[in-house]
Order: structure tokens, then sequence, then C-alpha cells
């Protein structure tokens, strides 16, 4: 019995660290409504800043002096990049400001290696606070039982922040209406600033206090970056107090788990926000998202197929790219091979997102699934290459609607998060079922059939399905179909009334996106030789969002275009730097301060200048 | 949009003149293609780096092979399968090398093993451990240096028997390495010491341990010894937590290259004492050819060396005399020479064998203590990897047959 009130108590602790960094999270999302990437990066900055704090201070007030400087520094610098790069762009399109703060992600990681080098750096114990205390019997780390009390204290200072202060009250009425709060006159400018120091005030705070637990390193960032997303999304976005709860949930959970399943932290916060999101689809406290008035005034571009020019220039690069193999050699013709493999992907992407409406943060599931589909009926089943690059897409296909038909239940955050939920299980199950996907060590020897590998001849196929496959996307778009997908995105109640099925709509564009990804998947691993769990796995999902962003959402091809520019970027900057991360960084950094709808946006917008105030036309 | 456009001719013109440069190249060279996780595991590749440089700087000091100065190209796979394969391919169909050498990540070096195959290149895998990479997947063009996951299992199963210890409980992370790390080992162990029960097992998150948890669970099957096979930010947490609360206290501890200076330098003062591990005791080897590699190292670095710099100087230098010997840049002619050849490393003279491309390299395995607040090893003796590699006819059953 004793045990098992130890482990609670073990779980408690882990949950309290877990929260402190979530919490500021949370707040920040229901104030600004920005998915703050960024958030690991800032508690990895609170590690590290804490950990050269402590240094040269000693003692107990020099210990927790430096925690709370360390804190306080980090959030000055996130108070810096709020000011500087995220203002500019809190009026460009829903989840924009993602690929701001992925950017500031990037840069992070690299000058941290820069700053503190590569290896891991222990901190120093709290004093006083070194040993373990008897706890029924069984010893247990007294810098854990701080943990525990400090959980619900800044549980307590933020519920009297919120609810006894004016700021407070402004920030409250932020989260409900913000057009309303700065009708009232409220300078949500200052408002947004100092929640999101907050917010990273209480990430740096959270890192700086696990030095007593762990060495500060580089990877910090993204390890905790998932799960406190997880942890906020189960609770209700924005609710801190359900933040609290799902963060106590996710780690009893944990500690109890892996008593009877040892092997189930892997994928165990996953399953959870799966479980909890199907029954309650705004988290466990959070509340139905308010519709966001879209701001009068704001240029919409109106979606059109390509008048005869744009076919016209369309064809020319189509051939343009066709020749390509008579000028290119071997390895160029490799990387274009690759560049449209992840054109086809974020075309995909960019379908669901840009005609749907409907975020996906796991979109590399399908990606996946068909990698692996056709990996599968290659060495499983000894098919050739052709029936496999049916196989592919059709796994895909059936993964995307199997999960689709769970995920079109929920909308906005909800539904991106829980496409990452099923993105991360399918994941999970490719990682851990290795008699079947090797597990870590993958599928090797998925070789293109002999007509087909010489890289040019993959080239073409590539070509002709990516092609293909971006042209049906269109016409579906322009389809009734596509209009109806629209329609439901620019106003579901109208849509509704009218006689559309939304979820029906909406689950048949989920599997026709998933099956378009599959087949990016499955041509991806006949260019790449080897299928791995990486090919479903978050960076990618990432990737594909970023992409998609780069070039416009609101744009017809988008995806198309930020697919080229993204990925060609990327391998080229990987194998010409050593600072990789920090150079895309930069660059997505420039380019969304200067493009904040995205590259096709920008050039859509600038062409519409002259046109008629009825607004510009993307096609 | 004016300044869009401007930002794309420019990378346009800089792309471009990439290519023009690296065609511009001279060809006395012989250049070898290196790919490794420069930017997603820097404390390991950079040692691992400077140790290539310094084997690289050597060689063509000394005039290089036949005469003709080896070239390195290096890249960086991001610690992606998929992009190293990228860069595989930019190497050997763009730069043109005779040879791909490096890899860290069992699954990189498994993807880079493939390429090779299907592209017929010879790859010299410098640091994965999977046994799978000479073993169910090895192929004619790869060979590996590192001791094997096996070897390391084996080394330590064979201190592990002498423990009078019967229950043990292991912590491994959960991928493929903790996996087969853990199979080997129970397997071997058993096999020596019928007697043993196995009580408890653990299988945390590679880098999400959540340590207090873990520990607690396993201490509540009270082994009297336990496996670890952990590594970098999970070790810490589990070092720091299981000291904390007592777990290694009266426990027999056997624990996976946690003697390397990567590993056991981070540890500082909280270093656990007694720990039986496989590592690198960069300050207590005996091998003459080690002391050069030593005093080269820390007057060119002005740092002591970490197991990737052995790695990575062992490496060019085999690459060197697989050229040497071959006296070719023919793939061919290179894998039949790089087959059974010998190698000077810092660790003595190990040999690739005929039957599974595995080096004979080996790995000290001794005791961790605790040292002016540093963690050390002690009680170290260097175990020659051919002596825990199974024989060439068991491999034959290992390895596909083609």
């Amino acid at each position: 019995m004793n045990f098992y009130f130890d482990q609670f108590v073990t779980g408690l602790a882990s949950a309290c660290s877990l929260f402190l960094v979530a919490s500021g999270l949370s707040i920040i999302f229901g104030v600004t409504r920005i998915v703050n990437f960024a958030h690991g990066a800032f508690y990895m900055l609170g590690a590290y800043v804490g950990f050269t704090l402590t240094e040269p201070l000693s003692g107990a007030f020099g210990f927790w002096g430096a925690i709370l400087l360390a804190a306080i520094v980090v959030a000055a610098i996130g108070t810096l990049i709020e000011i500087i790069l995220l203002r500019r762009i809190y009026d460009a399109p829903e989840l924009f400001q993602l690929l701001a703060t992925f950017g500031v992600t990037l840069i992070v990681e690299d000058l941290a290696l820069l700053i503190w080098g590569p290896n891991d750096l222990l901190g120093p114990r709290a004093p006083g606070l070194k040993g373990a205390v008897d706890l029924f019997g069984l010893p247990f780390p007294t810098y854990d039982l701080l943990l525990i009390a400090l959980g619900p204290l800044v549980l307590g200072l933020l519920w009297l922040l919120f609810r006894r202060t004016t700021w407070g009250v402004l920030v409250r009425a932020a989260t409900q209406d913000r057009e309303m709060v700065a009708a009232l006159g409220v300078n949500q400018k200052w408002l947004f600033t100092s929640v999101f120091a907050l917010g990273v005030f209480l990430a740096a705070l959270g890192g700086a206090l696990e030095l007593p637990r762990e060495a500060a390193s580089h990877t910090m960032d993204l390890q905790v970056i998932t799960e406190v997303l997880v942890v906020v999304v189960i609770g209700g976005l924005g609710n801190v107090l359900g933040t609290f709860f799902a963060a106590i949930i996710v780690s009893e959970l944990n500690a109890f788990g892996i008593l009877v399943f040892p092997k189930i932290s892997i994928v165990l916060v996953f399953l959870v926000m799966a479980l909890v999101l199907i029954v309650r689809p705004w988290g466990l406290l959070g509340r139905a998202e308010a519709i966001a008035r879209v701001a009068s005034g704001a240029t919409i571009l109106r979606w059109r197929p390509l008048p005869s020019r744009g076919r016209l220039i369309a064809a020319l690069a189509l051939t343009a790219a066709a020749l390509l193999p008579f000028v290119a050699g071997d390895y160029l013709l490799n990387v274009a091979t690759e560049v449209l493999i992840f054109v086809l992907f974020a075309a995909s992407l960019h379908f669901l997102i840009g005609a749907g409406g409907l975020v996906s943060f796991g979109h590399a599931a399908y990606f996946g699934l068909g990698s692996y589909g056709a990996a599968l009926a290659l060495k499983q089943f000894g098919l050739g290459m052709e029936a496999a690059l049916i196989a592919g897409p059709l796994l895909g296909l059936a993964g995307a609607i199997l999960f689709g038909w769970f995920c079109v239940r929920l909308s906005g955050v909800y539904f991106a998060m829980l496409t990452l939920a099923f993105a991360q299980i399918a994941w999970s199950v490719a990682y851990q079922w290795s008699e079947v996907t090797g597990g870590d060590n993958g599928l090797l020897g998925i070789w293109p059939s002999a007509w087909a590998a010489s890289p040019w001849h993959f080239y073409w196929l590539t070509l002709a399905l990516v092609g293909a496959g971006v042209a049906v996307l269109r016409m579906i778009i322009f389809s009734p179909f596509g209009y109806s997908l629209r329609a439901l995105r620019d106003s579901g109640l109208r849509a509704e009334a009218i006689g559309l099925d939304r979820r029906r709509v909406q689950w048949t564009s989920f599997a026709i996106a998933g099956f378009f990804a599959a087949l990016a998947g499955a041509l991806y691993a006949f260019l790449k030789g080897s299928v791995f769990p990486d090919n479903l796995s978050i960076p990618l999902s990432i990737d594909g969002l970023v992409m998609v962003l780069l070039g416009g959402v609101g744009t017809v091809s988008g995806g198309i275009v930020g697919a080229a520019l993204y990925r060609s970027l990327s391998i080229w900057i990987i194998s010409h730097t050593d600072y990789s991360k920090l150079v895309l960084g930069l660059l997505i950094v420039v380019l969304v301060v200067l493009f904040p709808k995205g590259v096709v946006g920008a050039f859509e917008s600038w062409r519409a200048r002259g046109a008629p105030p009825t607004g510009g036309e993307s096609s | 949009m004016r300044t869009s456009s401007t930002i794309f001719s420019a990378l346009v013109v800089i792309a471009g003149l990439a290519d023009l440069s690296v065609q511009a190249g001279a060809q006395e060279t012989i250049k070898i293609g290196e790919i490794n996780s420069y930017s997603t595991l820097p404390a390991f590749t950079e040692p691992y780096r400077k140790g290539w440089q310094l084997a690289l700087d050597e060689i063509n000091d000394k005039g290089g092979v036949d005469g003709k100065k080896l070239e390195v190209i290096s890249k960086d796979d991001g610690g992606k399968p998929g992009d190293a394969v990228t860069q595989a391919n930019e190497l050997v169909s763009k730069d043109g090398v005779v040879m791909l050498v490096g890899t860290f990540f069992s699954n990189i070096g498994l993807a880079v093993s493939d390429f090779a195959k299907q592209k017929k290149i010879l790859f010299l895998a410098a640091e994965p451990l999977t046994d799978a990479i000479t073993w169910s997947q090895g192929n004619r063009y790869t060979f590996r240096l590192r001791p094997a996951n096996y070897e390391q299992a084996a080394m330590l199963a064979e201190e592990a028997a002498k423990l009078p210890a019967k229950k043990w409980a292991t912590i491994a992370p959960n991928y493929e390495y903790g996996q087969s790390a853990v199979a080997v080992f129970k397997k071997l162990l058993s096999q020596k010491r019928p007697d043993i029960q196995w009580v408890g097992e653990q299988w945390p998150p590679q880098g999400k341990i959540d340590a207090g948890a873990v520990v607690e669970a396993i201490a509540k099957t009270e082994p009297e010894a336990i496996l670890n096979v952990t590594f970098g930010s999970d070790l810490v947490k589990l070092v720091r937590e299981g000291n904390t609360r007592g777990l290694f206290k009266d426990r027999s501890v056997v624990s996976f290259l946690t003697g390397e200076p990567e590993y056991l330098d981070p540890l500082k003062d909280e270093t656990p004492e007694g720990w039986i591990v496989t590592g690198y005791p960069w300050n207590a080897v005996a091998i003459p050819d080690h002391a050069a590699f030593l005093k080269a190292y820390q007057a060119k670095y002005n740092d002591y060396p970490r197991l990737g710099s052995v790695v990575g100087y062992s490496t060019i230098k085999a690459a060197a005399a697989i050229l040497a010997k071959a006296n070719s840049t023919d793939s061919e002619k290179l894998v039949d020479a790089a087959a059974g050849i010998a190698v000077d490393t810092p660790f003595g003279p190990v040999t690739f064998r005929k039957s599974d491309h595995q080096s004979t390299l080996g790995a000290f395995v001794g005791k961790t203590a605790l040292k002016d607040g540093k963690g050390v090893m002690v009680d170290v003796t260097y175990h020659d990897g051919g002596q825990y590699l199974p024989s060439d006819e068991e491999v034959k059953a290992l390895r596909p047959q083609n």
C-alpha cells in the first residue's frame, strides 16, 4: 500500500513540473490564439540561463535568486520576440504565428548550441533540498515535495491574477471577444505582450526548476513541447484549471500505467488525448470556441480556376519539368524528385487546410501509411513496385477514413490535436511492431522496378503521378464538392442551413487528402529505398504545415509553391552550412515578416492592387 | 513582391555558383564521403569530427594514399534517414566520392547501408551499434567499425555472471537499440547462469524518461542487480532519482556505454560508484598506439578525446588502409580489399572480418568511480571485440547469403 501511495506522490511531482510549463502555453493560447511552438525553446532557455546563473551565485539565496532571475531574463527575451516579430503578424491567417514560432525554435536551438556548447550541463541540486525524506517507509526526494507545493501555488496565484485584478478581467474579456475589448478602448497590443511575457516566464521557470532533476540539454525543447501541448488540449484550451487536472491525469496514468504495461509511456499521452477528445470535443474543462469574426475590410482572395494565361504557364512549367532529365545530373534529378513528392504531400495538406479549413497537425500519418503500405506490399506480399504504388495509397486512404471519422466531429485546434494524436498512435505502432514494420530499424530494400530504377525514369514516373495528383486535387477544389467544402469552411452555419452535411463532406475531404499524402509517401519509399517510423513522425507533419503556411493558406497554389521553396531550401541549406537550423529559422522568420499571407498570397495580393475593390483572385 | 523575386533570383544564383565551384574542383584527390548527425548530436559528433580530421591530416602529411591526397566531404544528415540518403546521393552522384563512411544512429546506418548496396559503393559504418547492420541486414558493401550491440552485451554478461545476484531487473530505452541490448544480455547471462530470475523491466521512451516513476517501479520488484541501457539525458535523470531514492544502494548495476566520456562526464560528482560498464577511460589506457594518438589529439585540440574521437580517427585510418590495399578506387576492388583487412587503431590492430565485415575493435570494461568530483573508470581491462563475436560458421546463419 505504501508503495502505491509513493508512486502517487511521485506522479504528482511530475504533474506539477509539467503543469508549470503547460500553464504558460495555455494562457498564451487562451488570449492570443497563438499556438506557441517556441514554448519548448523558452523552457530550454530557462534551464540554460538558470545553469549559467547558478554557477557564480551560491547559497540558498543565490540558487533561488538565479532560478527566478533566469525566468525573468527569458521572459524579457520572449517579450522582445513578441514585440519585434509576433506583433506584425497577429492579423495573418490563423496558425501563421505557428510558423513564426517554429522559426524561432530553430534559431534558439542553434544559438543554445553556440552559446552553451554541445554537452549536457548538470546544474547544482537545490540547497537544503538535496536528499530524501522518509515517506511511509520509502525515501522520497525532498525537492519533489517542493514541486508538489509549487504547482497548486502557481495555480492559485494565476487564479487570483485572472479573477481579482483589472488586468485579469481584461485578459479574460479578450479571451472571450478580442474585437469587443479592442472596441472598448483597451490597448490590445500591451495586453497581448504582457500575457506573452507571463507565459514565457512560466515556461522558463519550469525549465529552470528542472535543473536539480536533470541536465540542461539542447533537446529539452522538443522533449517538452508536444507533451505540454497535449496537456493543454486535454484540459481545454485557455483553461488553467483544466490544464492542472490534465497534468495530474497524464502523470498519474503514466506512473501507474508503467507498472502494468512497462512500454506504455511512449504513446500514453496521445491515447489519453484521443479518448478525452472523442468523449469531450473541447477538452475536460474547455468550452466551444467562439466563432471568430472575420475582420472587416480584410482582402479575401476569391478562388478561381487558372485563367488561360495561367494554364499556359502551368503547361510550360510542366514541359520544362519534363525536360529536366536532359540537362540535370543524377543528384539534381534526385532532389527534384524529392521536391515533387513533397509538392504532392503539401498540396494534399493544403487541400485540407486551405479548401477545407481543417488544420491537421498529423498529416504525416497518411504519408507514412503510404510508405509502409508500399513497403509491406513489396516485402511481405512480394508484389511489384506497380502494385505497391497502389497498395500504399490504399492503406493511407483506409487510415484517413478511420481516423477522419473521429476527427471531423471536432473543430479548430481540437481537430488539429486529434489528428496529431492519431498520427502519434500510428507512429508508435510502426515503432513498436518490430515483427512487421521492423520497428526503429525500418524496412530496407524498397527499390523501384528495373524499368523505373534509373533516376530519370523514376523522376518521370514521379512527375506524372504528382502532376496527376495535383491536377485532380485542383479539379476537386473547383467541383461542386469543392464548393461545398469551401462553403463549410467559410460559414459552417449557413452551409448546413442549405442542406450540406458538414461531417460527410469534411470526412470525404479528409479521406481524399489522406489518399494523396499516402501516394506521396509511397513514392518517397521508393525514392529512398527504405522506410522508417520517421515517415509518420511529428517533424514531418510540421514540415508539411510549414510548407503550406509559407506558400499561403488563403491561395489555391500555396501548397505547391511553399513545398518547392521550403524543400529545396532545406536540402540546400543542410548540405552547405553547419548551422542549418539557424539559417533556416532566420529565413522562415524573414519570410513570415515579409509575406504574412504566404509567398503566393503576397504575390496575388500585389497583383490584385490594381483590381476592382471586390478583392483579388487566387488561382 | 519585388523583394521576394530579388530573393529568389539571389538564391538561384547562389545555388548555381555552388554547383560551379564543385565542378571546378581539382581531380588529384581521392574523395571520401562522410555523413553524420552533426546538428542533431553535436556532443558525440564534434569529438568524432575532430578525430577524423586528425587522421586525415596525419595521412595527408605523409603524402596521402599512393601519392594522392585524401579529401573528406562531410555532410550533416539532420538525424533523419531520408535526409541521410539524399546526402549520400549527393556525395556519390555529384561529388564523385569513392566510398561512404560515418553515421551514428542505427536506422541511419541501415538506410545508408541499403543505399550502398543498391548503388554498389563501399560504406564503412562508424558508430551505429545495431546487430542488423552486419548480420540480418548485412550486405557485401557494408562494413562496421564499432563493436556491435551483441559484443557489448557479451562483455557485460561475462562480468555479470560473476556477480552473486540472482534477481535481475532491466531499464532500457524503448526502441530497437534498447530492446536488442536487453534481449542479448538476457540470453547470454541466462545461458551462463540458469539460476537467474528476471523480476522486472522498464521501457521509458528515449529522451523522455519519467525517472521518479521508473525508479520506484523497479525498486518495487526488489531486484538484486539492475541492467541499465539508458544513456544521455535519460541516464542523468535516472542516476539523480536513483541516488536520491536509494535504488542503487546495495545493488549491483551493469550498464551499457556509461563509461564513455560522452555519457560519464555530464554526471560529474553524482557519478554512481561501482557500476560495471563498457566505455573508454581515455587517461588510463595502457595501449602503446593510444599514447601517440592521445598526444597528437591533445596537441591539436587542447582537449581530451572522447570515444567518438577514437571512432572518427580509426574510421579514416581504415578508409585509407582500404584504399592503399586496393590500389584502386573501383568499388568492387575496394570491397575485396576491405574484407579481412588489418588496420592500426588507437586500441591496437583490428581486423575487418571476412565473414560479416565487422571489425574486431573492442571496448573497455571496468567500474565507475568518483575521483576529484568527476566520474572515472577503474579496474579497467580492454576486451578485444574478436573474442566476443560469434564464429564465422554461426555468422553464416545470421547473414543473408547471396
